[in-house]
């Protein structure tokens, strides 16, 4: 594999909603609104002449149509040009982009992901279709077994405790208590977390991130491009993202083995070496709170079984050596369906570009973020971003 | 690959040939309809056809959309039409959704909208024969909704009943 | 678009697989996505432990009844472990994925990628077409009670009224695939019919008869992508991607012109110009021409400027798209002769597109000599265009 730091920039972006429901917009106005938000800040784009190709991220039964592909080029500006699908994480879509633009044959890409969640009436039950018709679905549960056998075996062999997790959830409902993007902050101790109601058996509603709608797009660019549209470019140094195995019997639950795959090629691609020297600030998903601490030491930010002694210190605390969602991640923002990549993409961009209003962390130069496709997969995505031009 | 190679696969010929496991998804939705497509199925209740007017390329778009695609800018006034189109194109269905055979055939065409610039609509005709259909003297056609009565209305694109054409002298 | 001046590397396919197109076939998706993913490898003379990514083309979830399809097929496409991705652009998926392929090879992060496209659409009860009923607008459209096969039938008739096209000419296209088809061993509905035999079929909706349409089936393929070096190493005959192209029109189809389809125009022009082609109808040698509907085959190959508007019929009923003509049509039989497994069946048009410039597509070969090939698909609301344009090297 080759690569050069610094072929790819981010130069724009453009959201609307981060709100638990949007009745006022449907999916397609509520990505025209960020679209049209995007190609401003990538310095008043016309997407009808100015954009190569469009990346849309989502899932059929998330927006129950099928072949959900029909409805994206309109509200993009999109039509009659190259317009296609990733049915991944938003994160996915932005390799994606990344890997035309390094082609040589596009200058300008746009990544789109939404959530509607709010239109879906049966959540659970979608998810449970997810699970394998043969080996998984004979068991009637709440889909969140699959989480609560991981966090349990995780807990057990890693000597990680409840209150652990009671930890991330009062750091991230903090972070967001300042974050005008969050809906979830809340100022609550570690004691009045642990009182919560288990949903399945290690984990209470309190760890789980609760959903939101949001859309969000993101304007891809060369260096050339980049230097002649932007003030502020943000680097995209490296890429990678992994499924580990869709059979969950199989998987390795004491490490999240594909956040670790995705890592070691996004690390690889930006020549991290030592990943907690050289990144400075982590967006982390947290959709369950465990997965924060499993997902750490995918990304060898702390080591195997010890990122809840690095909590513990306070490492990773708005102001500690390594901020880890510190606009409040999943469980104090929401989470967003396929666009959740985008939504710590977008807090990671604006922290590095000096721009995140009520939770900027001084001094950022690279980030690294990360999202993981929810039950029932085993897939996740890594980026790497720099201020810097190298 | 010739056509001699031996490809992988075991064929059947009915589902009881085979074990089967079944399971059905419970998946339902509450679509937000949004600021155009909700102003457009209250109009409808009304007995009204509304659209929105990009004043960049003149057209009005039916069903309305907040954004002109082709321009990628806000639309900009909400604007009525008359429901009277031409045929673009008709055929005639012999089967249902699920591929039933139906008694009596139905007529599907797509009617644009006079006045739009281009905008059409996919809904039932009515008042011509399926020959009139084959032998394509549909095409070009002008036609008019009928609407519901009133009270049964509901806010769908169903409160058009269907088109039929526009005889000589009834021309408004 | 900047075109062709700064590509950084070429990349060849190095092997094919497929597995039977049936109307019901035993294997589970993530079986037909192995055997067509293991057939291509073999046929390469890699191992799986050679790939260094997948990518995955399936088309709506609801046929196999999976939330999140390609997680699900990842293992059986050889992803365990991998990056993995899937792309989606509806009935147009199968030319896409190696287009996907392509740039995953063609940006230098991989070496060896593998394309495996898959669909099984015998589980949807009661029947295939219930799931085409949310392809549709669900608050303007779905209302109306759509069957799927009246959008085509409405395109299809604008198509004919048009350019005063006939029925029989349109049958030939039928008659031609379903023949071509008897010597491809993935074949479904492979026989040897008359115009007359179309023309007296069910009517389903006027203009469609039912010969006039491409079965429901099973069925999987797979192509091995890779880097300039490595094919030099592994292969005399690489098969060199020369040109990738999409589009996707608005979804309003109601206000599109249905005699043309402008998308399918878009794509090509993008895949030619980046292939260096400027005369399609004189430099493309062999083509698979997307044909689900015996109308869609010359309504694409007017859209990819391989015949003017509306002359395909013209050139069909001269036999010039015949396997001995001029401009050799679907040789493998086409979508209404092997079958149509979704996103499978765009794949086999490359796959055959790849044995035809190997010469390796025994008494499916066309007489002409092959040089460059071309692949297209098309899909989602009749508003998506993929073309891939192929050179023997
Ligand atoms: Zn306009």
């Amino acid at each position: 594999m080759v690569s050069l730091l610094s072929d790819v920039a981010i130069i724009g972006v453009g959201w609307y909603g981060f709100s638990p429901v949007t009745l006022e917009a449907s999916f397609r106005e509520m990505a025209f609104e960020a679209a049209v938000s995007a190609y401003e800040d990538a310095g008043d784009l016309d997407p009808r002449k100015d954009i190569d190709a469009f990346v849309t991220c989502e899932e059929d039964y998330w927006a129950g149509i099928s072949i959900t592909d029909e409805f994206m080029p309109d509200q993009l500006g999109g039509v009659l040009k190259p317009v296609y699908t990733v049915a991944g994480d938003g994160l996915q879509g932005i390799a994606s982009a990344y890997m035309k633009i390094k082609t040589g044959l596009f200058d300008t890409v746009v990544v789109e992901a939404h959530s509607k969640a709010s239109d879906i009436l049966t959540f659970h039950e979608i998810m449970n279709f997810g699970f394998d018709p043969l080996y998984t679905s004979h068991i009637d549960a709440h889909p969140y077994y699959l989480a609560g056998l991981e966090a349990n075996y995780y807990m057990l062999t890693s000597g990680v405790g409840r209150e652990h997790l009671a930890m991330i959830v009062e750091k991230n409902k903090r972070n967001a208590i300042t974050n005008p993007l969050a809906s979830y902050g809340s100022k609550l101790s570690v004691d009045e977390i642990l009182e919560a109601k288990y949903v399945v058996y290690p984990l209470s509603v309190m760890d789980i991130a609760p959903l939101i709608d949001v859309a969000i797009v993101f304007v891809l660019a060369t260096k050339d491009k980049a230097k002649k549209l932007s003030d502020n470019p943000i680097w995209i140094e490296g890429v990678g993202w992994a499924t580990e195995t869709n059979y969950i019997e199989t998987r390795n639950f004491g490490e999240a083995l594909y956040a670790r795959i995705a890592a070691d090629m996004a690390y690889r691609l930006a020549g991290i070496e030592d990943p907690k020297k050289q990144i400075d600030l982590a967006e982390i998903d947290d959709k369950f709170s465990y997965k924060e601490l499993m997902h750490v030491e995918a990304l060898k930010l702390s080591n195997r079984y010890s990122s809840h002694l690095d909590l513990e210190r306070g490492e990773f605390n708005r102001n500690g050596p390594l901020p880890v969602n510190p606009g409040g991640g999943f469980i104090g923002i929401g989470h967003g369906l396929e666009a959740g990549g985008l939504i710590k993409l977008l807090e990671a961009t604006l922290q590095l570009r000096g721009e995140a209003v009520g939770r900027q962390v001084k001094g950022v130069k690279r980030c690294v973020v990360q999202s993981w496709r929810d039950i029932p997969t085993a897939t996740g995505a890594v980026v790497v971003l720099s201020n810097e031009e190298v | 690959m010739d056509e001699k190679v031996r490809l992988k696969g075991t064929p059947i010929k009915r589902f009881d040939e085979t074990i089967t496991v079944e399971r059905s998804s419970t998946a339902k939705y509450a679509w937000t309809a949004g600021q155009a497509i909700s102003r457009f199925l209250v109009e409808l209740k009304k007995g009204k056809l509304i659209g929105r007017r990009c004043n960049k390329c003149r057209r009005i778009l039916i069903p309305p959309r907040m954004y002109c695609e082709s321009c990628f800018r806000a639309t900009d006034e909400w604007i009525y039409v008359e429901p009277i189109g031409t045929v673009n194109t008709a055929v005639v269905s012999y089967i249902t959704t699920t591929r039933e055979k139906l008694e009596k055939p139905l007529i599907i065409a797509v009617i644009e909208i006079e006045g739009t610039g281009g905008s059409g609509l996919f809904h039932y005709l009515e008042g011509v024969n399926p020959e009139d259909v084959i032998n394509r003297k549909v095409f070009g056609m002008r036609v008019k909704a009928v609407w519901k009565p009133e009270a049964e209305r509901e806010g769908s694109i169903n409160d058009i009943k269907y088109f039929v054409p526009i005889t000589g002298g009834e021309e408004k | 678009m900047k075109m062709n001046i700064n590509l950084k590397n070429r990349v060849a396919i190095v092997g094919a697989g497929l597995t039977l197109f049936r109307r019901r076939l035993k294997e589970t998706p993530k079986e037909l996505a192995w055997a067509a993913a293991k057939m291509a490898l073999e046929s390469a003379g890699l191992e799986l432990s050679d790939v260094d990514a997948v990518v995955i083309g399936t088309a709506p979830d609801a046929f196999d009844g999976i939330h999140m399809k390609g997680e699900y097929l990842a293992d059986g496409s050889g992803g365990t472990g991998k990056p993995v991705m899937r792309v989606y652009v509806g009935g147009g998926t199968g030319v896409f994925t190696p287009i996907a392929g392509w740039w995953h090879v063609a940006s230098g992060l991989f070496d060896v990628v593998l394309a495996v496209a898959e669909e099984k659409m015998s589980p949807a009860m009661p029947h295939p077409q219930s799931v085409f009923a949310h392809i549709w607008d669900p608050i303007i459209e779905r209302p109306i009670g759509p069957n799927l096969i009246w959008i085509f039938a409405l395109e299809m008739h604008r198509y004919m009224y048009k350019y005063n096209i006939k029925k029989e000419d349109i049958a030939r296209v039928s008659v031609k695939n379903k023949r071509n088809a008897l010597d491809h061993p993935a074949a479904q509905l492979g026989a040897k019919i008359t115009v007359e035999d179309v023309l007296n079929s069910e009517m389903l909706v006027y203009p469609v008869q039912r010969l006039d349409i491409s079965p429901v089936s099973d069925g999987a393929a797979a192509v091995v992508m890779v880097s300039e070096h490595i094919a030099r190493r592994i292969t005399d005959s690489p098969v060199w991607v020369e040109g990738v192209g999409w589009s996707l029109d608005t979804v309003h189809w109601t206000g599109r012109d249905l005699a043309y389809p402008k998308y399918v125009e878009c794509a090509a022009r993008m895949a030619y110009k980046m292939a260096g082609i400027t005369n399609p109808a004189r430099e493309i040698d062999v083509a698979e021409v997307y044909d689900p509907f015996d109308y869609k085959e010359l309504h694409h190959m007017e859209g990819l400027m391989l015949a003017r508007k509306g002359e395909a019929p013209i050139l069909t009923r001269e036999g010039i798209t015949e396997r001995d003509g001029d401009l050799p049509i679907n040789p493998s039989g086409g979508l209404l002769g092997v079958g149509n497994p979704i996103a499978a069946a765009g794949m086999m048009k490359v796959t055959e597109i790849y044995w035809q410039l190997r010469g390796e597509a025994g008494k499916r070969q066309v007489k002409k000599p092959v040089y460059t090939g071309l692949a297209q698909a098309w899909g989602d609301l009749m508003q998506v265009g993929t073309v891939i344009v192929l050179r023997a090297g």
